[in-house]
């Protein structure tokens, strides 16, 4: 191959490794990716992603920056010195990495992710308002406690798509007043808010990008996530596990909304909670 | 040593295929342990992941322990004296009486199909008490269990017959019968697999 | 192959025993599934490109899966499931480890063939059946199996929540029951022919690395495919059997209470993942191993830190078995339980950041030749490092939360089993395409695949990474559906141009293939000036490789080392100093005994 040929190759690929690299980082820089955060842990989460964004990101382009010195140095058909190492000189250079790594890697587990996994898996708050979320193929069931503030008990038994999509048991008084609504999610702001996730038939995954919060929901297992929301507004309810061929239409809505507006609302719905 | 001479010593134009079955490549000490060291922690990571699962599924509501048939037992008993016999195969080897081997082969070979013969018993006893696959967790793991541990005690029968064959042709010397002895641990192996697994069904 | 009767043409290449033979069966049976799998991934894209517009001449195609022009949802489904299937177990398993590595472990540790090439055949022909059941499940009633390559129950256990899950699912349940026996018997081969059939002086510490990587390869897939099995019979057991290993009580599946109690779906993710994530590195390694040796022999110098990089696949290997916890972060697991999962995955990191500096290192000094086969090992390097860095957001937990089931993931493994994977195919056809048949595959036309396929990979998969950090869905049918995602519909669209652009750079490669097998230059013994055994012996490389194995001085890369900074010196070449030791070693010449009893 004549030099010159390797000399265009060599800058060719050099070219493309630097225009991953820019351009990679640009696309990533070019507009605020994320859905606006809308609740109080997402800036725990939001802080996370964000470090690693920074860090992988210098990592990825010093590592393509260092690719394209050599390839660029060491691709011209020019000679290179008796390219030889010492087993020790490697042992060391592993070392960096390693460290690297390590610091980079476990500091955003331990120390900036682990504040944030506690605020999302941690106790929840004593005045957290519950409400019931039943997952069926392909709707959302939200189910409030009503005037009593007790669910009532459910029976597989007496589900009924149309009138009964939860399967209120008619034979349980405090079920009488509980509030149903099929995919419509009406929080007040700034209250702690403690959802039971509940599936009537397969696997199904709550999440709200705007929350940060995303959590399967296992048939069989009374799961749970908590959050606060922070801003008023409506946000998209998604369903993040496959759950059958409908399973891109399980689609609900969030509508958080002020104190009052909600307690209002509540007891439009037949009672104050 | 030897690992690394047997490579050359097979003339590059021995037909392929020639005989029956292939022409073995050179292969030295070592191979065939490994080989069978390989097998058996495959099907230990097998069962160490049914006994997982059992060890969770337990844990569920719904759990209701059955009695595990008598013949269940027996059946045990079994396949432990037929390891018995396959020993007294390799040590009448050893001593050189040789033509008494495939006698004790044979019959732990037999044993093997006794076994397996009981097993299918074993099912009818629990069906005929009406227990059956879905009546309990704890029935549907000993349906499952036993018939998977069945696969792989068919796997070692089919390797004895193929010993008893060697045997019966005299291929066996007092010092070269390593089949056999692989076919042994093997056995051995689904066997005591088989006690472990009425021990664990036992307590579960 | 002189002094006797040439074998008949099915023994030779039908069910034939010969380890490169059946290598090479094993790569055309991956082409072949590789259309199938990438033909699926053509239709997800033009779906999610355009997902409401109309397919009239689609429908005349695949009238079934386009009714009145508009694809069905089941169909879509169905289509993502099986292009996961075919393309992590049927294209990338079958080409990179079980092909390549049946055609080049026996020419790397000189041996004259697998240790058991009768089984070898057999699990050949026993992939074949598995491939020809998972094709056949898209004709069966209800369509191939849709609950996604995980096949997590209940969907996948109950044929009234999903069409797919009805025969389908149980051909996906056969099919792999086959790839599983196949792979095992594949396994135990590796293992047993890289640690017994070492030719004399081929330590462990002078293998080249690709063969190490497969042997770290068949290690994890002899302890990490068993738990699959079982998860498998046991939802075979629940859906023809009627137990409740995974099916809790109290399923409403169209109106009916369905009879199942107290299983748990958690299970079998659990066991699932087990396998899942070891069979990433099962497919990552070789094709690093791949890089290494294809850097050592472009770039003319020994790879740099041989033995660390030895010491990191291992380390790699023993955590890969006890992190697959972090792909159920979201599942409900004990918080406590979560954090030790992210702990350790992310620890992997830190072997992988060994292996990948000293790829890049391995060209520090380098006398770099950029032929085809270099370019792609070189696209690994920039591809692993993409790949595993975008790893981070996801073995991180708390940021898991945010991508997990996203887009993000989609591109996070298209790049570590999709790019780097299929690079480290490429890279190792074009390597040793000369020994395979003697012949050299076009370069001209090489670098025009490469070209073609590298720019619109990257472009396409890290564009998936900013659609997830916009929060979009995987697996979603119609992404426009969310509003907060329609604003970035656009994104879809050029990843779809990008992909067809790589889909159609792919012609190239095959025209190149059939070009260089019929008409190609003709290739000496040695054409790249290799080091390693492979290349002692003719080109194509005959039955039983060699007539009497090389011996081995000298570890894989000796590149312009030890004063002989111009040329190389092969593994099999003694120093001239060492000559008598040489003698010594070799010693008197071996009895001919056959190993072993008489079986």
């Amino acid at each position: 191959m004549s030099s010159r040929r390797r000399t265009f190759e060599a800058a060719a690929l050099a070219l493309f490794f630097l225009g991953v690299a820019i351009l990679t980082v640009f696309g990533f820089a070019m507009r605020d990716w994320m859905p606006p955060a809308a609740s109080r842990h997402a800036a725990g989460m939001d802080g996370m992603i964000e470090y690693l964004l920074y860090t992988t990101g210098a990592i990825f382009v010093i590592g393509h920056l260092v690719l394209i010195a050599f390839i660029w140095r060491f691709g011209r058909g020019r000679r290179a010195d008796n390219p030889e190492t010492k087993p020790r000189t490697e042992r060391l250079w592993s070392i960096a990495p390693v460290v690297i790594m390590a610091l980079v890697s476990e500091v955003g587990v331990l120390v900036i992710g682990l504040p944030v996994w506690d605020e999302i898996y941690g106790d929840f708050p004593e005045d957290a308002l519950v409400v019931d979320v039943a997952a069926r193929q392909f709707e959302w069931i939200i189910r409030y406690a009503g005037s009593d503030g007790e669910f009532g008990r459910t029976d597989p038994e007496q589900i009924d798509g149309a009138s009964n999509p939860t399967g209120l048991d008619a034979g349980d008084p405090r079920a009488a007043d509980d509030v149903v609504v099929r995919n419509v999610l009406r929080l007040p702001v700034n209250r702690p808010i403690y959802l039971r996730l509940r599936s009537h038939d397969v696997l199904h995954s709550f999440s709200v990008a705007a929350f940060r919060v995303k959590q399967d929901i296992v048939p069989g297992i009374v799961g749970s996530t908590q959050f606060v929301p922070t801003r008023v507004g409506t946000f998209e309810i998604g369903c993040a596990e496959l759950c059958g061929l409908a399973h891109y239409r399980m689609r609900g809505r969030v509508i958080v909304m002020s104190e009052d507006e909600y307690d209002q609302w509540q007891l439009d719905q037949g009672g104050a909670e | 040593m030897s690992r690394l001479t047997l490579a050359g010593t097979i003339p590059l134009d021995v037909p392929q295929g020639a005989g029956r079955g292939a022409p073995l490549p050179p292969s030295g000490r070592g191979l065939y342990p490994m080989f069978l060291m390989a097998v058996l922690a495959t099907v230990t990571m097998l069962f160490a992941a049914f006994t997982a699962a059992l060890l969770i599924r337990r844990s569920g509501s719904d759990w209701i322990a059955i009695e595990l048939p008598a013949i269940a037992w027996v059946n045990g008993g079994v396949i432990v004296v037929s390891s018995a016999l396959l020993e007294l195969a390799r040590r009448a080897l050893r001593s050189g009486a040789a033509s008494v081997a495939p006698l004790w082969l044979g019959l732990a070979a037999a044993l093997g199909l006794l076994f397996l013969a009981g097993q299918i018993v074993a099912w009818r006893a629990l069906m005929a008490e009406g227990v059956f696959l879905p009546s309990s967790p704890h029935a549907a793991f000993f349906y499952m269990l036993s018939a998977v541990h069945g696969a792989h005690v068919l796997g070692g029968l089919g390797a004895l017959g193929w010993t008893l064959r060697s045997a019966l042709r005299g291929a066996y010397t007092a010092t070269m019968h390593r089949g056999l002895s692989h076919a042994a641990v093997y056995w051995h192996f689904v066997g005591a697999l088989w006690i472990y697994l009425l021990i664990l069904m036992r307590i579960a | 192959m002189t002094g006797h009767a040439p074998l008949p043409f099915w023994r030779r290449y039908i069910f034939s025993t010969d380890h490169k033979i059946i290598g090479l069966q094993y790569i055309l049976t991956a082409a072949f599934m590789a259309i199938v799998a990438v033909g699926l991934s053509v239709l997800i894209r033009l779906q999610m490109a355009w997902p409401q517009t109309l397919w009239p001449a689609l429908e005349r195609i695949l009238p079934r899966a386009y009714e009145g022009g508009v694809l069905l949802p089941e169909f879509y489904i169905s289509m993502v499931t099986m292009h996961g299937t075919i393309m992590v177990f049927f294209v990338i398993s079958l080409a990179l480890v079980s092909g390549i590595g049946n055609f080049i472990i026996p020419l790397h540790v000189g041996a004259r063939d697998m240790a058991y090439p009768f089984l070898n055949m057999l699990s050949y022909w026993t992939i074949v059946p598995a491939c020809l059941i998972m094709l056949a499940s898209f004709f069966v009633e209800g369509g191939a199996a849709a609950g996604g390559w995980t096949s997590y129950p209940p969907l996948s256990a109950l044929p009234g929540a999903l069409p797919g899950s009805g025969l389908g699912q149980t051909l996906w349940l056969l099919g792999m029951a086959l790839f599983i026996a196949s792979f095992t018997m594949g396994s135990l081969n590796f293992l047993t022919t890289i640690l017994n059939l070492r030719t004399r002086g081929m330590s462990l510490m002078r293998m080249p690395l690709t063969t190490w990587t497969m042997f770290v390869s068949s290690v994890l897939g002899i302890l990490a495919f068993p738990p699959l099995t079982a998860a498998a019979i046991m939802l075979l057991f629940d859906r023809h059997g009627g137990t409740s290993f995974f099916l809790p009580g109290g399923l409403v599946v169209g109106g009916q209470v369905l009879p199942f109690d107290g299983g748990t779906p958690l299970l079998f993710q659990h066991l699932f993942w087990f396998l899942g994530h070891p069979e990433v590195y099962v497919l990552v390694l070789p094709a690093l191993g791949i890089a290494f040796d294809v850097v050592a022999t472009f770039g003319r110098r020994p790879v740099f830190g041989y033995r660390t990089t030895v010491w990191s696949l291992l380390v790699v290997a023993v955590l890969s078995m006890i992190v697959w916890g972090h792909h159920m972060f979201t599942s409900g697991m004990n918080p406590y339980v979560g954090e030790y999962f992210s702990i350790v995955t992310v620890a992997i990191t830190l072997p992988f950041a060994v292996i990948g500096l000293n790829l890049i290192a391995s060209l520090w000094r380098a006398e770099l030749r950029l032929t085809t086969a270099m370019l792609f090992a070189i696209g690994i390097i920039s591809a692993v490092g993409t790949g595993g860095l975008g790893g981070l957001y996801l073995g991180t937990a708390a940021s898991d939360i945010y991508f997990h089931d996203s887009v993000f993931v989609v591109g996070h493994f298209h790049f570590m089993i999709g790019v780097v994977t299929s690079f480290g195919i490429f890279a190792a056809l074009y390597f040793w395409f000369p020994k395979m048949f003697g012949r050299h595959m076009s370069e001209t036309l090489g670098k025009v695949h490469f070209w073609l396929t590298i720019g619109p990979v990257f472009a396409a998969f890290i564009a998936m990474h900013y659609l997830g950090l916009g929060g979009a869905l995987r697996r979603v049918y119609d992404p426009t559906v969310y509003e907060y995602i329609r604003p970035l519909q656009q994104m879809n669209v050029w990843i779809t141009y990008a992909l067809i652009v790589a889909v159609v750079a792919q012609l190239v490669f095959f025209v190149n293939l059939v070009y260089g097998m019929l008409w190609g230059r003709r290739a000496e013994e040695n054409p790249w000036q290799g080091a390693t055994l492979e290349w002692t012996t003719p080109s194509p490389a005959p039955h039983l490789n060699w007539a009497e194995p090389p011996t081995v001085f000298r570890g894989p890369y000796q590149y312009r080392v030890n004063g002989t900074a111009e040329g190389y010196t092969p593994q099999h070449v003694p120093d001239r100093m060492d000559q008598s030791a040489a003698e010594a070693l070799r010693g008197p010449p071996a009895e001919p005994t056959l190993a072993g009893g008489p079986e």
